[in-house]
């Protein structure tokens, strides 16, 4: 019995209880409609092994929108507690809890597997290849985010969540102030999906580098696969650093070192500082695929190109770097000096610039336009005046003498929210409309699909601005409550109905699928948008080899001009395609990896012994492994173009 | 004869194997730890160079310009977070 006793909640309540029973529910439920539709084998062979770039990217599509409502659900909780004064909803051990699980789930389980998906499906199909470059690291990289984003979502019911922020700055998330096993979670959960996120930077910048379509320079390539090459490049200089401050707080917690903590030699800021090394970076490679994804529905929609191609290339490049070197704006009010503080105040200004440019360039692409409003459009447009009140506030909070006053209020809140639902959260929902047809070959509807852009684009606004003034009033974050003569009520009123018309709109986005899952057109081409780059070239949904004869390019809107100037895109006849192997290594290794860290986090020593061979046998197994790939026939070619064309 | 012999990587092994040595010296010489780190610091920078273009043959392919562009971009963020992080933590703390 004492054995399982590590296992307990340290801090039960009724919801909890109920949401065990839930969960232990829909594991059976899974497993039995699995037996019955006699379906494992489809699922073992199509998808746990697949090594296809937009199966992959399908999965992890599913992830994020399974991960949006878990951490919905905890905003909702939130917004709820503090929608009155003196709330008695969430006590103060949960409502921590809370806030932080829904940092953590939005932006690494969700914002980031988000962005991954689309550049699965979209970055080897926008450069006319057939997959990536390493296509079974590719399962890998998925694999070990989705058993990472597992592991931390069991903590709630086994062992106590982490409650020390998305932050979780030390000494609060040492040993001494966090007592259960909440942080261990936090810091093995997040380190097994960060080690996929690493692998996916390398696969992605090598992809875009060596496998693009014969004619495609680099400075022909669509704006989305320059926005993901420069994220690319972001990860696999930021992430390594979020690996070492991971590893280094894991050592604190489970090895008794002393690298975070106030005595013997620790510094417990050294923490906050390697956090933030990786966090801001982090922030921009959530929001520049988010850019790229602009750019192609504005430029679509607008019936032009898009303008100033160069200073939108140059403007990233600059970001990437620049993106380095602000990140002591986090934490102004650490005790650095004024001259420390002056001269992060100025390149976090500084970085403001080339994200002007780009807004620029929409705005002139936009001007003199055919603009036609489409779902994707709509949240494009949405996206320009929402996110310019997130960039203002961040200008203002980049004066480190000014953030003394709105540091760690609400009106930090709202500026990231500002920027982060509609630069991220819009710029996948447009993303997704857009590219829904290439990936299921049917469209979401377009009444239901605006109207959800609505409710979403003014919930926003309902739910955040509130923020700003309740923060200056000196509303606190993470307080879990406040007494009515704080006169806080009526503004966290009014960002309760912003948090309710939010749930309303995903839940239209919901029905949406529903309603054009049954009754949308399947005849609708493989070109239903009239874009410009060569994903719409291929038939759509996508055959697995993706082009049946590698596309000639000789512009940087391929597809465009191939309808409107006649450039011919394919030439020659059918050869055999070369492709590679399924595989199930990735994910018995990624299975491993889970055991691996749950035996971690709770300090189950044999285990994790055992589970460390397991990964090392998985890594020998590949390297002695002989395997050249499959061959697909020109045969089969044939008669899958022939069936896909008919199709159409 | 002259391309059959590694002369380039030989002369290279022994280089990192001085610079070994030059950083050990660090721990069985007596000296301040601001004289030690720095050794440490200029003798790792030097041998990662050393290793990347004399083993790991950066330089010797056509995607030359693409493998020193990654590695200044490297070093220069190396260096930014670095002496960023001395500034915040040490330097400039009060
Ligand atoms: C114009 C560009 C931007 C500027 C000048 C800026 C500035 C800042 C500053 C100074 C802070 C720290 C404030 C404080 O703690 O008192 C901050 C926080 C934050 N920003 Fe921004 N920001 C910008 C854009 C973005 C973007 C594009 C994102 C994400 C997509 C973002 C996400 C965040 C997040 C998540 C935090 C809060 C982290 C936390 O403490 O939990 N910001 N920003
Ligand atoms: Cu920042």
């Amino acid at each position: 019995m004492e054995f399982f006793e590590r296992f307990a909640i340290p801090h039960p309540s009724a919801p909890i209880y109920a949401s065990m029973v839930a969960i232990a529910l829909t594991i059976v439920a899974i497993i039995a409609g699995l037996t019955y539709f006699k379906k494992w084998g489809y699922l073992w062979r199509e998808w746990l092994t697949t090594v296809d770039h937009k199966r992959i990217g399908i999965m992890y599509l599913i992830s994020a929108l399974l991960m949006l409502f878990r951490g919905g659900v905890d905003a909702l909780m939130m917004r709820a507690q503090l929608a009155v004064p003196d709330n008695k909803l969430l006590d103060a051990q949960h409502y921590n809890e809370v806030f932080t699980t829904h940092g953590v789930v939005m932006i690494i389980f969700m914002a980031m597997p988000f962005i991954m998906a689309l550049m699965n499906f979209v970055v080897p199909l926008q450069i006319g290849a057939r997959d990536v470059a390493f296509p079974r690291l590719n399962a890998l990289s998925f694999w070990l985010f989705f058993m990472g984003a597992m592991l931390f979502n069991i903590s709630f019911v086994v062992g106590g969540s982490p409650d020390a922020g998305w932050t979780s700055y030390f000494p609060l998330a040492g040993n001494e102030f966090s007592t259960s096993v909440g942080s261990n979670y936090y810091m093995i959960a997040i380190q097994i999906a960060g080690l996929g996120t690493l692998m996916t930077g390398i696969n992605f910048i090598t992809t875009i580098f060596k496998m693009r379509a014969p004619g495609m320079t680099l400075m022909k390539m669509p704006m989305f696969t320059w926005s993901a090459l420069i994220t690319n490049a972001i990860i696999v200089f930021a992430f390594p650093v979020l690996t070492v401050a991971l590893a280094m707080g894991t050592m604190d917690r489970l090895f008794g070192t002393h690298f975070f903590t106030t005595n013997n030699g620790g510094m417990d800021m050294l923490w906050a500082n390697l956090f933030w090394v990786w966090g801001h970076p982090e922030v921009y490679i959530l929001i520049l695929p988010a850019f790229g994804i602009y750019s192609e529905v504005i430029s679509t929609f607008a019936r032009r190109n898009l303008y100033g191609y160069k200073s939108m290339v140059v403007s990233m490049v600059l970001i990437s770097f620049m993106s380095f070197l602000v990140w002591v704006h986090h934490f102004f009010t650490m005790g650095q000096g004024a001259l420390t503080n002056s001269i992060f105040s100025i390149t976090t200004m500084a970085i403001a610039v080339p994200t002007g440019i780009k807004i620029f360039n929409w705005l002139f692409t936009l001007y003199k336009g055919k603009i036609e409003i489409t779902t994707p459009m709509l949240y494009a447009l949405l996206f320009i005046p929402l996110f310019t009140i997130g960039g203002v506030t961040g200008v203002m909070l980049g004066m480190s003498a000014a953030d003394y006053q709105y540091h760690n209020t609400m009106f930090l809140v709202a500026h990231f929210h500002m920027v982060i639902i509609p630069g991220v959260v819009f710029a996948m929902l447009a993303g997704l409309t857009y590219w829904w047809p290439k990936m299921f070959g049917f469209m979401l509807n377009e009444r239901l699909g605006k109207l959800a852009a609505w409710v979403i684009g003014i919930s926003t606004l309902v739910a955040f601005m509130p923020m700003f003034f309740s923060g200056l009033d000196g509303q606190a974050r993470r307080m879990y409550t406040y007494s009515a003569s704080t006169g806080f009520g009526p503004l966290n009123m009014i960002s309760f109905v912003g948090a309710i018309g939010l749930a309303v709109g995903f839940a239209i986005i919901v029905y949406n699928v529903y309603y054009s899952v049954r009754y949308a057109s399947r005849d609708i081409g493989a070109d239903p948008w009239n874009a410009r780059t060569l994903e719409w070239a291929t038939h759509s949904p996508v055959p697995e080899y993706n082009f049946a004869i590698v596309p000639h390019v000789k512009s940087a809107e391929a597809l465009w001009d191939a309808k409107k100037k006649r450039h011919i895109l394919f030439q020659g006849d059918y050869e055999k395609i070369h492709m590679p192997n399924n595989s199930g290594v990735p994910f018995i290794m990624s299975s491993i990896f889970f055991v691996w860290g749950f035996a971690m986090i709770f300090s189950m020593w044999a285990v994790a012994i055992i589970a460390t061979i397991g990964i090392f046998a998985c890594m020998a197994h590949r390297s002695v492994e002989i395997d050249h790939g499959r061959y697909i026939s020109v045969r089969k070619i044939e008669e899958t173009e022939t069936k896909l064309r008919g199709a159409k | 004869m002259k391309e059959l012999f590694p002369m380039k990587q030989i002369m290279g092994f022994v280089f990192s194997l001085m610079l070994t040595v030059v950083a050990l010296a660090v721990y069985f010489l007596n000296m301040s730890f601001a004289m030690g780190m720095t050794i440490l610091v200029v003798t790792a920078f030097i041998q990662a160079a050393v290793q990347l273009v004399v083993f790991m043959h950066a330089g010797e392919t056509k995607d030359k310009g693409a493998i020193y562009t990654n590695v200044y971009y490297g070093v220069a963020i190396a260096l930014v977070t670095i002496f960023g992080t001395l500034l915040t933590m040490i330097w400039g703390y009060n």
